[in-house]
This record gives C-alpha cells, sequence and structure tokens, in this order.
C-alpha cells in the first residue's frame, strides 16, 4: 500500500502543481474515497505534505522578490487564529460532516478554477490600514520594478481567518479563498498575491499540525510516503509548467474534482466516511 | 528607521528575503531526508505490512509530543525517525516566523515586531502547548 500511496501522492502533487490547486485537495478525497484511509489521518498526512511544498515552493518565490513579507506576516495572525480555530472544530464535529464540508469547498475550489483571473487595478489610494502598516511594495516586471498599493486590508484579513479555518479543519492550504482575498478584495498584482499566499500557506498548516499531531491524527507511515510523493510531485509539476497545456488539464482536473467532490458528499451523507 | 545602517546594512528586507528563502530550503531538504530514511528503514524492517487506516485509533504517546519523539528517535525506531523528519517539517515554517522577529527587531519595526511575536506564539502553543 505504502507504494501506490506513494505514486498517487505523486500525481496529486504535480496536478496540484499544474493546476494551482494545490495537492490537499486532491490528497484527502484520494486517501479516503480510493485507499479507505479514515479522513482523520487523511487530513493529518495532508497537512504535512501541504507544509512540505508550501515551503519548498516559497524559498524559491521569497529569492525571487515577489513575496510581499509585511502582507504576508500580517495575514498570518488570522489565518493562524483560524488554524487553530479550524483545527478544534474538527475534533468536534463528526468525520460525517467534515467530509460534507470538505466537498462544498472542493466544488467552489473547481469553480474558481475554471474562471480566469482578472488583473485588477493597483491604482488609487491605498487603504489606510494598508499605509500604517506599510504594506505598499514592489516586484520585479521585464520594465522594471513596479510599485503596487494595497486596499481594503479589514475584508482580505476577514477572507484570511476563514481561509485559517478550512486549512485547519480540512487538512488544505485554502489557496482559493486566499487568492480571493488578496486578488479580490486587497487587489495585489498576481504574482505578489499567489506567491505570498503560498509563502503563509506553511505557517498556516504548521499551526494546526501540532494538534493534530497531539490528537495522533499524523500516522508517520502513512505520511512518509504522502509527504515524499507529494513533494517530488509539485516540483517535477512546477518544472514542466512552462511546456504543459494548462488550460485543458485544467478541464479535465476540473471534472475529476467535480466527481470527487459528488462521491464526498454522496458518503458523508450516507455516513460512509 | 531613519538611521540609513539599517536600510544598508546585512538586515535589508532583500537579505532576510535571502535568509528566508535559505531556511526554507534547507528545512525542506533536512525534514524530507530525515523521513525517507525512516521511510526506507521501516520498508525494509517490516516490508508490505499492511497497516489498516480504515479504523481511527490515534497514536501512541511516543509518537505525539514533541519531547517523545525527540527521545524516541534515539531508539532508531523507523517510526520515531520518520516523525523526527515531520516534526522537522512542521519547525521549518516556525523557525521561518522566528527568523522574521529576529529580522524586524534588527529594523526596529514595532508594529512588525509585535505582529511576528503573536504569530510565533501561536505556532508554539500548537506544537508545545497544552495537551489538547
Amino acid at each position: 500500500m505504502t507504494g501506490l500511496v506513494a505514486i498517487g501522492s505523486f500525481a496529486a502533487g504535480m496536478l496540484g502543481a499544474l493546476t494551482g490547486l494545490g495537492g490537499g485537495m486532491i490528497i484527502v478525497p484520494m486517501l479516503t474515497l480510493v485507499f479507505g484511509v479514515d479522513i482523520r489521518y487523511a487530513i493529518g498526512a495532508s497537512l504535512i505534505s501541504v507544509i512540505a511544498t508550501s515551503s519548498g515552493a516559497a524559498a524559491a518565490y521569497v529569492r525571487e522578490g515577489y513575496t510581499n513579507i509585511r502582507i504576508g506576516m500580517f495575514l498570518e495572525v488570522a489565518t493562524t487564529f483560524g488554524a487553530l480555530a479550524g483545527a478544534y472544530i474538527a475534533g468536534l464535529i463528526s468525520t460525517s460532516a467534515i467530509a460534507v464540508i470538505f466537498s462544498l469547498v472542493l466544488a467552489y475550489s473547481a469553480f474558481r478554477s475554471l474562471r480566469p483571473r482578472e488583473e485588477h487595478s493597483t491604482d488609487g489610494p491605498p487603504d489606510k490600514w494598508a499605509t500604517r502598516l506599510r504594506m505598499d511594495g514592489t516586484y520585479p516586471t521585464p520594465e522594471g520594478m513596479q510599485s503596487y498599493t494595497v486596499h481594503n486590508v479589514p475584508t482580505g484579513f476577514s477572507l484570511m481567518f476563514v481561509a485559517g479555518i478550512l486549512s485547519g479543519l480540512l487538512g488544505i492550504g485554502s489557496g482559493a479563498v486566499k487568492v480571493l482575498a488578496m486578488d479580490q478584495a486587497m487587489r495585489l498584482p498576481f504574482k505578489v498575491s499567489t506567491t505570498t499566499s503560498n509563502f503563509m500557506i506553511g505557517v498556516t498548516a504548521a499551526a494546526s499540525a501540532g494538534i493534530y499531531l497531539h490528537r495522533g491524527y499524523i500516522d508517520p507511515v502513512l505520511a512518509f510516503p504522502v509527504m515524499l510523493g507529494v513533494l517530488a510531485g509539485a516540483l517535477t509539476g512546477a518544472r514542466v509548467l512552462a511546456g504543459a497545456k494548462v488550460p485543458a488539464l485544467r478541464a479535465v482536473f476540473t471534472v475529476v474534482i467535480v466527481f470527487l467532490a459528488i462521491e464526498m458528499a454522496y458518503k458523508g451523507l450516507r455516513g460512509g466516511i | 528607521m531613519s538611521d540609513p545602517l539599517w536600510r544598508t546594512g546585512r538586515w535589508s528586507d532583500e537579505h532576510v528575503e535571502l535568509f528566508v528563502g535559505n531556511l526554507l530550503r534547507w528545512g525542506v531538504i533536512l525534514a524530507a531526508a530525515v523521513t525517507a530514511i525512516g521511510g526506507a528503514t521501516f520498508l525494509f524492517l517490516h516490508g508490505a505490512a499492511i497497516a489498516d487506516y480504515r479504523v481511527f485509533h490515534g497514536q501512541p504517546d511516543a509518537l505525539t509530543s514533541v519531547s517523545e519523539v525527540a527521545r524516541n528517535a534515539y531508539t532508531l525506531r523507523p517510526e520515531a525517525i520518520i516523525q523526527l523528519g515531520l516534526l522537522l517539517l512542521i519547525a521549518t515554517p516556525i523557525a521561518r516566523v522566528a527568523l522574521s522577529l529576529l529580522a524586524f527587531a534588527k529594523q526596529h519595526d514595532r508594529t512588525y515586531i509585535v505582529v511576528t511575536t503573536i504569530v510565533l506564539g501561536l505556532l508554539l502553543y500548537s506544537l508545545i502547548g497544552v495537551g489538547v
């Protein structure tokens, strides 16, 4: 079983990187639906893999100068509080309820990934919080350093709290909600929001991973093939990203995600998870 | 903040980004290496022993706290080595936050010292804090 889990995790990590959805969205359904793993073990293993891929990718992005460490640090207050709350909630509600919530988030993420992201105007007066917290920054473009201003900080902060709860409850990176907060609300440039969101995912996942570890949800023998598989898959995915037919792949992947969402909701409601 | 030394010195934002990047990279590499060694040892000793994850039964105490994992890693039990690797992985973003705190302290950036301390406190509470 370890070999099959490793291969499946490799595929999940690669798909997660290619589509930008992250490996966690696929790992939990794969482990529960295909391998029949208890969802608590699946979430524990997924959290671990999320930390690995986020930190690995962030190492590269940070050095390229896209990541805004101040924005990331400030919003991490919201995501870590949320992650702790999510991890507590996970211990209170039934595994069936977790499965149903997971399927809803899965469906929402598939829906978001199909819609093209719009680059919002970053002009206009910045939010007073953004100024006070010195969030405005610059990022490298082919035409040189481009400056940007940050908007709607309170809205972004609130959405990040929700992203943290989902991360702690479901063992995922909550990329879709983070992008909602940073693209739509705070109107950050793509490169900045993508890399800063990724930068935050590791800290958010680490906040709930501690609690999962104490609860015994992290099984070493299950987690090691998942972690190493997803990490290798994500690194491979990032490498082949340039040459891949991303739109076609994304459409196929979305169908798979919707199918997984229906399956998880069905099993959750029937009490099969 | 007005002291130009902090802008041109070792703790400029660009240097912090470089440190943070290196810390994350080596943290992940180290954690993955330890986990892989533990995993390979486990497979070597137990082969395709099929564990049952359908039924949730938690983990023995030896594998659920920082101090116990560290103590058991000395015994070289493969599960304990894997868990040590996973613990190093969880510690990597925490170390990153600690490094950020040091950087903001060097820059005398009070607001972000407070912000970073809150995040670091929450992370340490989760990892080491009271039994949940």
